[in-house]
């Protein structure tokens, strides 16, 4: 196995030297900052990373990490990703993405690399918005959103990326938001250690054409009371106090304070292996009555693409002991002509 | 019983019959008996692209055409001097190719009032004697046949029906002088885990060759000799088939290991799989969602170090473009096959046709050069692909491989090629050599061949970017100075004309100057060479050259051209290979343009030969 390092790591060995291009005060710089932060902690050879992108200003990421990486073209990179592990299964390899490249142009790409469950880590940068051609509405922005392609507001229904994912079936689903550098560093070691497909959803500030759009997650007064931080096996409560918590009744999840009435005893308890769960968290999104979740929202084991491949491949050799090519050629009728 | 025997240099057999009547099979078991009485064949099944269209409907008519003869033969035959029609509407859409005097055998049972009207026969024609005039037509009752044949079975008279193409091809063999066993060892494997079926084919075959053997009806049987090929040892082979071979051989010669992705497609589907029952030989084929990430993933695959290759047919090229781009800027070697067909759009998808070689050269944004050669036989087949392998490898490029469903489905026998005697073809990957300044430079050259490194992940202090944005020559980085951009694209286009320097002089069938040269390309290439051979016979001056290389040409085409009168350019589109040899060298080509679906015959291109230079 290629997958023990033998020497330490800094941050500075996943940085390349590349100036980076993004917009001053972007989100990006945070994600990028974290990763590097991350890497060298992963307890792996440098050489074995690799970053697949697609386009969009997220999809710039690779040029700035001191890795084998893969810029390719819009929507795509979950295939191209797929091809490389496939190729290499020994080899660790992520995916950087933005909400239009993986959920417009290359929706039929993420779901398809979410079923087959190949060992990739997806990092979709959310910012709801098209950054790199300045300023058009995106398959997640909100109803109603005005742009410069919608100068009367946007007609049709967001994506929620968690529910997709979810009814993908992806056997890791996370979000992490890009003012949040512990949590976010904590997302990617755990993406990094499940084997399976691994999607990040992270809420990125595009500050040019989207500016605010998850303010009320990151402003210091308001965030307690928007944001649930998810922790497998313990009960989901949130606020300045601690005094709010998320209950079921019936089957419909709801707000309540914690008080003589309702304790603590009421709240749900987070489970990352039960669906039913995730699907109520990821539905949280977009509804103004709940506060937004963040974490891992969903973790099982499932067999990996690449190990059944492999398998089958062990198994067919089994079966016929890998011969040469030219018993191939050989076989059939044969007749000699003298 | 006694029978006259005639010998003759060739036969052309068409089996015709509902989709449902088995005639593939037929036509397929057929061809591998001759093929091991050793004459030389050519195939051409026609089938249609409805699964199961109505029975006895003319769109439902599937058919199998044979030509084999004691002499070395390139096209699958004009016209049938056979036909074999199990039904009305068989008889129908295909009786008008049948030559004049030549033989027709039917299925008598099939020729009910509903199938006649299905046909649009107003009469029977087994018994109106309108075809008796220009035919010699047999009428049998195939189906009762087959039904007392297999008395006693314990199967459905359905199912006992349904064997009655194997009736067909016993009497066929009977005809032909050609031994039933091979079938019967077939039948017994494919059929083994249903003994009661084995059985009735078995039963159906030999009543059929009976039937011949016993009656007055037939008073000839056909003696074709074995055909004179150079000596060794023989297969026969599907071009689809032969080109996974070669796909196969490949990989092994060059130690990478090979990853297939792909979308099902008609006809290129079965390349996906054959190469999906070779596990055992280590080969990864993978079932892309659709077509952009068939090649995509191929693409992923190519940068990790693998023998990329993915394959496809008519709009699935369209949609593979964008990504050919990425691998023609990245410097990536995977091979795209394409296995053309009638089109646009969806077309005919079933048909053969030659009308992606300007989309193959052209269909890129951007100015994105890439080596594009075309396979000129089903056995060529093999040769062609490890050839695309080799030179993508080689160059570091993405490399075209045009085939057409002609070729994909045709058969021949092949003469089994050695794996030692195939070109060499050894890999290097980038290693620590190619650090310098404590820097790997991704796009340092090979002064010979412009090819760029291969740096795949897992090579230590190999680290490096690469991707869709226009790169800086030498270290690989994002770069957009005009002047890198201009040297870039000159670059990149060198590169491929570099292939031409691999090529040894052009063969050319007949003198090196003359009045006409017929220049082809792709599965045109046998019936240009009957047609070469059957004018140099009337002391024409005609020479036959067919290029294995659309793109580079090779170096001595020019010269080659200017030295015949006349240049005809046989294709099946509208004119797409003469586009390119008229604005590359300046000549006046004529073109024989026939658009059918189906391959151009011998016969076409001597009359347009003839009305040239007559």
């Amino acid at each position: 196995m290629s997958n023990t390092k033998e020497t330490t790591y800094t941050r500075k060995d996943f940085t390349s030297d590349q100036a980076v291009r993004w917009c001053p005060g972007c989100g990006d710089y945070s994600i990028l900052a974290q990763t590097q932060k991350v890497f060298p902690d992963l307890g792996r050879k440098k050489e074995d990373f690799v970053f697949v992108s697609g386009i969009g200003c997220s999809s710039r990421f690779p040029y700035y990490m001191d890795t084998f990486g893969f810029h390719t073209i819009h929507g795509r990179a979950p295939a191209v990703a797929s091809g490389v592990k496939l190729a290499n299964p020994d080899l660790s390899v992520w995916v950087v993405t933005g909400d239009g490249d993986a959920l417009s142009i290359g929706g039929n790409h993420t779901i398809h690399m979410l079923r087959r469950n190949i060992d990739l880590n997806v990092m979709l940068f959310n910012n709801r918005i098209y950054g790199l051609t300045k300023g058009q509405y995106s398959p997640t922005s909100e109803v109603g959103k005005v742009t410069k392609s919608t100068p009367m507001g946007s007609l049709d229904a967001p994506f929620n990326p968690l529910s997709l994912a979810l009814g993908a079936g992806a056997t890791f689903v996370s979000r992490t938001l890009d003012k949040e550098s512990k949590h976010m560093q904590d997302i990617i070691t755990q993406s990094y250690k499940h084997r399976g497909t691994s999607f990040i959803e992270i809420y990125q500030n595009c500050n040019i054409f989207n500016d605010g759009a998850f303010s009320s997650l990151t402003d210091r007064d308001t965030k307690s009371d928007t944001v649930l931080l998810l922790e497998d096996g313990q009960p989901m409560v949130f606020g300045a106090e601690k005094n709010k918590a998320i209950r079921l009744d019936g089957n419909v999840p709801k707000v309540f304070e914690i008080g003589d009435k309702l304790t603590i005893d009421d709240a749900l308890v987070h489970d990352k292996k039960d669906y039913v769960i995730a699907s109520l968290l990821a539905n949280m999104t977009y509804n103004p009555d709940f506060p937004e979740p963040l974490g891992v929202f969903y973790a099982i084991d499932m067999p990996t693409y690449e190990d059944l491949m492999v398998d089958q491949i062990e198994d067919a050799i089994k079966k016929k002991p890998k011969g040469s090519v030219q018993q191939l050629l050989d076989s059939g009728d044969n007749w000699v002509v003298k | 019983m006694s029978h006259a025997t005639q010998q003759v240099d060739e036969v052309v057999i068409r089996f015709a019959g509902d989709s449902g009547d088995g005639m593939q099979l037929t036509g397929g078991r057929f061809t591998d008996t001759t093929a091991i009485v050793g004459n030389d064949l050519s195939t051409l099944p026609d089938f249609p692209a409805e699964i199961r269209a109505p029975a006895g409907s003319l769109a439902g008519v599937s058919a199998f055409q044979i030509k084999f003869s004691s002499k070395d033969i390139h096209t699958p035959g004009d016209t049938p001097d056979v036909l074999v029609a199990m039904n009305p509407a068989a008889l129908q859409v295909h009786q008008k190719e049948v030559k004049p005097g030549g033989t027709i055998i039917c299925n008598a049972n099939a020729f009910t009032p509903k199938n006649l009207k299905l046909a649009g026969y107003e009469s029977n024609p087994l018994e109106d004697k309108t075809l008796d005039d220009y035919f010699t037509v047999y009428a049998i009752e195939m189906g009762k046949m087959v039904s007392l044949a297999c008395e006693g079975l314990d199967l459905s008279s359905k199912i006992v029906d349904r064997s009655k193409n194997l009736y067909a091809l016993g009497l066929l063999f009977w005809i032909y002088d050609r031994p039933l066993q091979p079938t019967k060892d077939w039948l017994e494997v494919k059929f083994g885990k249903k003994p009661e079926l084995v059985e009735a084919n078995v039963r159906s075959l030999e009543a059929g060759y009976n039937f011949g053997d016993t009656t007055e009806i037939f008073t000839t049987r056909y003696k074709v000799d074995k055909a004179n090929l150079p000596p060794g040892k023989y297969r026969n082979v599907i071009g689809n088939n032969a080109l996974s071979m070669g796909l196969a051989a490949a990989a092994e010669k060059s130690k990478l290991g090979m990853f297939f992705g792909g979308y099902p497609i008609t006809p290129a589907s079965d390349i996906l799989h054959t190469l999906s029952a070779w596990k055992h030989l280590g080969i990864k084929t993978f079932q892309a969602e659709d077509e952009i990430a068939g090649i995509t993933s191929v693409i992923g695959a190519a940068f990790t170090g693998n023998l990329g290759v993915t394959a496809t047919s008519g709009p699935g090229i369209a949609l593979k473009s964008e990504a050919m781009g990425l691998a023609v800027i990245a410097e990536l070697p995977l091979v795209v096959i394409n296995v053309q067909r009638g089109g646009p759009s969806t077309g005919l998808p079933t048909k053969t046709e030659q009308s992606d070689l300007l989309q193959a050269m052209y269909c890129r944004n951007g100015e994105a050069p890439l080596p594009v050669l075309a396979s000129s036989t089903p056995g060529d087949c093999f040769f062609a692909a490890y050839e695309a392998c080799r030179i993508a490898v080689k160059y570091m490029t993405p490399v075209v491989l045009l085939t057409d469903g002609y070729l994909a489905n045709g058969s021949e026998p092949w003469q089994i090629p050695a794996l030692k005697d195939l070109p060499d073809f050894k890999v290097k990957f980038a290693d620590k050599s190619n650090i310098s300044d404590g820097q790997f430079m991704a796009y340092l050259r090979n002064k010979d061949t412009l090819a760029r490194p291969w740096a795949i992940p897992g090579s230590k202090g190999l680290e490096h970017r690469i991707g869709g944005i226009e790169k800086e020559d030498v270290t690989g980085n994002v770069n957009y100075d005009p002047d890198n951009h201009h040297h870039m694209v000159k670059t990149r286009a060198q590169k491929v004309e570099n292939i031409a320097n691999e090529f040894g002089p052009t063969e050319i069938f007949g003198k090196k100057s003359g009045d006409l040269l017929i220049l082809s390309w792709g599965g045109t290439m046998g019936a240009c060479r009957s047609a070469a051979e059957a004018l140099q016979g009337e002391k024409l001056k005609v020479s036959h050259l067919n290029l294995r290389w659309i793109n580079p040409f090779p170096n001595d085409l020019g010269e080659i051209l200017i030295k015949f009168k006349n240049i005809l350019i046989p294709e099946i589109n509208n004119g797409q290979l003469i586009k390119m040899i008229r604005a590359e060298y300046l000549v006046d080509a004529k073109g024989l343009n026939l658009v059918r679906g189906k391959p151009i015959s011998s016969a076409d291109i001597q009359e347009s030969v003839k009305k040239l230079i007559g």
